[in-house]
């Protein structure tokens, strides 16, 4: 009887349930009531988390990620359909509003609070990407201010709005969706990684062919129109 | 047979499996060699480390503070009593979310007491201070709860005789109410120990992670839950494990008349 309480809550059969990159939730959110094939269920974590739920054998139909490195490894294990690369996306230094952080270069200085992501989720990776560009002197310096290695984008996001922390390497879309608590500082552009988002059909999916429109669907239509809106760029 | 027993036994029957199998997942799923490989790496014993340090911590301040405070509740009755038991007990039930959101607005650089903690000169956020504060927040509740229990069970008698020996409350308290309730304030010491070493998101929260400073076990966890399955898997069985030892521990302490009927 618990089983079947439990069966349940799975849901019936035109739900398709799209597991995606947290830096998305807004826009995915904003434009997934327009999808008509299927009634969308989104589900927002790291892409490193989501990824690790599919090799643990959790299936959603689509998998879309803020990276290619993970759809490409999932294909290679025969866990996902060829990635397909939708939107680019840009790292930003994050600062509190009324900071005086204005260059890269000020991150080193002393006493500077720094929250990045952990080195296993995608943007903890794309920083130490952009950090490991600079000179060794420098970039030391810089970690060397790291007082937390936060597990998602949220976590840097809310150590700056609150005032934990001085500046974190976060998505400019990121950016725009904290509204007007945080300004972003650009990267000089020989230190801008590239960081593009691909996602992927989940093989074993419960709806595949409404999944495959929903991919198609990140690069041109309603989604893809919604995600230009947040600040993404197109690959 | 009767059809009563069989359904009891079949609860019962139920509950274990659904509540073991998957804390002896964890141990069929993780090999002995790679449990201590992966302690061999210095992030994992770090972290261990800080869980016991912060721990311990948190532990010294809600036994300093909470035996007096749950010894006051359950010995003296005044007007709103009932309302700062419930207070007292409300992180009980908090979700950690929450705790963490809470702790940021009450003690965080922009919350409203977050002037006079700088002015103070005492960082919280993103140091082991604040791990330790947000332990001792969602840990304490466990204590006094159960220390409160603890101090009301004691039979007054003895107080009352200890006073009218001529010893002062004081003494009373210390040579009488402590020892007589001691059973029962281990019992609360071990749940907020539990608590306190699994405590994940007000730690994150308000604490942040990083190796050494604020990377506690359960944090750790989550941080290799994505790259490193099994590292992750490992920490969890380590974590089981002291968990275990401390409830047997508490268990042999209380002696059988525990094991049957402790509160909580």
């Amino acid at each position: 009887m618990l089983l079947l309480l439990l069966a349940g809550c799975g849901g019936d059969d035109a739900r398709l349930v799209v597991s995606a990159a947290s830096s998305m939730a807004g826009a995915l959110t904003a434009c997934s009531g327009d999808f008509d094939a299927a009634d969308v269920r989104l589900s927002f974590a790291g892409s490193d988390e989501l990824a690790a739920q599919i090799r643990q054998g959790v299936k959603p139909d689509v998998y879309a990620a803020a990276n290619t490195t993970l759809p490409d490894e999932l294909n290679k294990e025969g866990l996902l359909s060829k990635p397909v690369e939708f939107a680019t996306n840009e790292l930003v230094i994050a600062v509190p509003k009324d900071s005086e952080i204005e260059s890269v270069h000020d991150l080193a200085g002393d006493g500077v609070k720094l929250a990045i992501g952990s080195e296993s989720v995608p943007i903890g990776s794309y920083t130490r990407e952009v950090l490991a560009r600079l000179p060794g002197p420098e970039s030391d310096a810089i970690l060397a201010n790291v007082r937390s290695n936060e597990p998602d984008v949220k976590g840097i996001v809310g150590k700056l709005t609150q005032g934990a922390a001085d500046a974190g390497l976060v998505y400019v879309t990121d950016v725009n969706a904290a509204g007007d608590k945080l300004r972003a500082v650009e990267l000089p552009a020989e230190l801008e990684p590239d960081v593009t988002y691909a996602a992927g059909v989940v093989k074993g999916a419960k709806q595949p062919d409404e999944a495959r429109d929903f991919v198609d669907g990140l690069s041109d239509g309603a989604c893809a129109d919604a995600l230009a809106e947040a600040g993404f760029g197109a690959p | 047979m009767r059809p009563f027993p069989v359904l009891l036994a079949l609860a019962l029957a139920t509950a274990l499996s659904f509540l073991t199998l998957p804390v002896v997942a964890i141990f069929v799923d993780s090999s002995p060699a790679e449990l201590i490989d992966s302690l061999g790496e210095p992030g994992a014993l770090d972290a261990l480390w800080l869980s016991l340090r912060t721990t311990a911590m948190a532990l010294a301040i809600i036994l300093l503070v909470g035996t007096p405070a749950a010894y006051l509740l359950a010995t003296r009755s005044f007007r709103g009593k009932a309302l700062v038991v419930t207070l007292v007990e409300l992180p009980l039930v908090l979700p950690p979310a929450v705790a963490g959101i809470a702790l940021l607005a009450a003690v965080g650089p922009s919350g409203i007491l977050g002037g006079a903690v700088d002015a103070a000169g005492i960082e919280l956020t993103l140091q082991t201070a604040g791990v330790v504060v947000a332990l001792t927040f969602v840990a304490s509740p466990f204590y006094i709860r159960q220390a409160m229990a603890a101090f009301a069970a004691v039979d007054r008698t003895l107080l009352d005789a200890s006073r009218t020996l001529g010893a002062s409350e004081a003494r009373g308290f210390r040579r009488v109410m402590i020892p007589a309730a001691l059973p029962g304030l281990a019992a609360g010491t071990a749940l907020a120990l539990g608590r306190a070493l699994g405590e994940f998101g007000a730690t994150l929260m308000f604490a942040g992670s990083f190796q050494g400073i604020t990377q506690t076990v359960p944090l750790a966890i989550y941080d290799r839950f994505s790259t490193n399955f099994d590292s992750a898997l490992a920490l969890s069985a380590v974590l089981v494990g002291i968990s275990a030892a401390i409830l047997v521990s508490v268990k042999l302490v209380q002696g059988s008349e525990a094991l049957g009927g402790a509160p909580g």
